[in-house]
């Protein structure tokens, strides 16, 4: 059953050094506070994966928090190129980034074979693409029923999956609408899985489309109003497109990335006083 | 169309004459930035019922204004339905459920092979561009595919630095030039039509490789006064 618990203590108590950590989110409800507590508490060496890295990931890599990057696009979306993600890859800085590179539809099947508890996931894919020559997780599989030539991924296992929804209840139980990803895969192939939320209810009132992951497939549920920044959470707060633009400036340079780093993720202890240090309301 | 009585620029006459290849029930999985503005445009001129489709899972999105990214509120919000990540790759793109599928790239090559991966060698990149995304395979289930980017000799070139997607499928590049298809019995990207005001000595230049030119090439109608102020309604947006 889900512990109701600061997002501080679930990353102390379930994050380690060299884990494998999934912070998934596609444009919607992506858990930047939880990265930003990673980056806080220092974590080290971790292999990071996403199917969309975007801002957070750019963050935590620019932080020397990640040592691998597993991943299919990773950019700044409408804006442009991740400057950290680049200056890792390109030069090494702050320390080197290993790549396994996929497609979307290749890291969407390693999700929900890891989800499922396969081996490997099967997809008509990576057809004339070099990426299978770049990563060691494609495979090509010969169909037994029909002989049709099919790719294989390794399926996905991090030892950590941390989303963010809109609602938990007391129990722990997560409720979350709108665009949800990929994010119940990576919750159910992960070995253990934090959710921040933007409010706790006393009972969780079903919502159109609404997603729902009982609580006791969830390690920590942790309160962070707010935590998507500058991500949305349908019907609490909208994306801040502005960021995504003004991000472009911040992170080019590594001295001005560092300098909103210390002040913005450093010099605050959670979601709120983040949002404090940006003079953005929760 | 009535002739337009205003000047345009070369990316406005990209947009627009990509927008034209979009039809009324045309169901098109789109990529973000060139293609999905002129897949917006369509659906504001010549194509209302065009069937949008972005990999964030939002199926027949009808938004408001340009989205920034593939998964915007707005497409959400004006979807017929909205599903999972997976589900969009396996039983609609996979299950080849898509006409058409629109992409842009970094460098492209004779036989529409695509790259958005890397600029320079992989292992030591001079330029990390983000990657795949839904290209791979996007460009294979989709029964055509249709391709913008601006050309130039380096995103027109005679070798990939990285082949990110196949081109197999490619039927359309619709540059800031003109309009290139596959010809032939070896499917080589020919330039069939030219923009108002561009020589195919131009698309010559603009080309990394000895670039063919269709007999018969043809003049890309001139953008109409509707289709510009569709366009650049939907460029301007307030927040950003």
């Amino acid at each position: 059953m889900a512990e109701l618990v600061s997002l501080a203590e679930a990353v102390d108590e379930l994050v380690h050094d060299g884990d494998a950590v999934a912070l998934e989110g596609f444009t919607h409800l992506i858990p930047h506070a939880a990265g930003h507590e990673l980056i806080r508490q220092r974590r080290r060496a971790l292999t990071l994966v996403r199917m969309t890295p975007d801002i957070v990931y750019d963050q935590l890599i620019g932080m020397g928090c990640a040592r691998k990057l597993v991943f299919s696009w990773g950019g700044n979306p409408g804006v442009g190129s991740l400057h950290r993600f680049r200056d890792a890859v390109e030069s090494g800085w702050p320390v080197p980034l290993e790549l396994e590179e996929h497609s979307h539809a290749g890291m969407a099947a390693r999700y929900a074979a890891g989800a499922a508890n396969l081996p490997f996931g099967v997809l008509r894919g990576y057809a004339g693409t070099e990426l299978a020559r770049q990563s060691g997780s494609i495979a090509t599989i010969t169909c037994p029923f029909t002989g049709e030539e099919l790719a294989a991924v390794e399926a996905l296992r991090p030892d950590v999956g941390i989303v963010h929804a809109q609602q938990a209840d007391e129990a722990g139980n997560v409720q979350m609408w709108g665009i949800t990803g990929v994010q119940k895969e990576a919750v159910l192939a992960s070995r253990k899985a934090i959710v921040t939320v933007e409010e706790i209810v006393p009972e969780l009132e079903p919502r159109p489309g609404g997603l729902v992951l009982p609580g006791w497939v969830v390690a920590a549920v942790c309160l962070a109003p707010g935590g998507a920044h500058p991500s949305y959470a349908d019907g609490y707060h909208e994306r801040d497109n502005a960021f995504y633009v003004e991000w472009d400036a911040i992170s080019r340079e590594r001295e001005t990335f560092a300098a909103w780093m210390a002040q913005h993720v450093l010099g605050t202890a959670d979601v709120a006083e983040y949002h404090a240090s940006l003079g953005v309301a929760a | 169309m009535s002739a337009t009585t205003v000047t345009f620029t070369a990316d406005e006459m990209m947009a627009v004459a990509a927008s034209r290849l979009l039809r009324d029930g045309m169901v098109c999985f789109v990529g973000i930035g060139l293609p999905s503005q002129a897949a917006n445009l369509a659906l504001r001129t010549n194509a209302p019922e065009l069937v949008l489709i972005y990999e964030s899972g939002t199926i027949g999105a009808k938004p408001s204004q340009l989205p920034l990214s593939i998964g915007d509120g707005d497409l959400a919000e004006t979807a017929t339905a909205v599903v999972s990540v997976p589900e969009i790759f396996a039983y609609w793109l996979q299950a080849g459920r898509i006409d058409v599928g629109f992409l842009g790239a970094a460098q492209i090559d004779r036989y529409g092979n695509l790259n958005s991966t890397v600029i320079g060698d992989y292992e030591k990149p001079k330029v990390r561009l983000p990657g795949a995304g839904g290209a791979p395979e996007i460009a294979t289930s989709a029964r055509e595919v249709f391709v913008m980017l601006r050309q130039t000799p380096r995103t027109f070139v005679p070798e990939l630095d990285f082949r990110t997607t196949l081109g197999r499928a490619v039927s359309t590049v619709v540059t800031d030039l003109g309009v290139l298809e596959p010809r032939g019995a070896d499917r080589e990207l020919t330039l069939t039509a030219v923009h108002p005001g561009i020589e195919p000595d131009a698309a010559r230049e603009a080309t990394g490789w000895k670039l063919r030119v269709a007999d018969g090439l043809e003049r890309t109608a001139p953008p109409t006064d509707a289709e510009l102020t569709a366009l650049r309604a939907l460029t301007t947006r307030d927040d950003r």
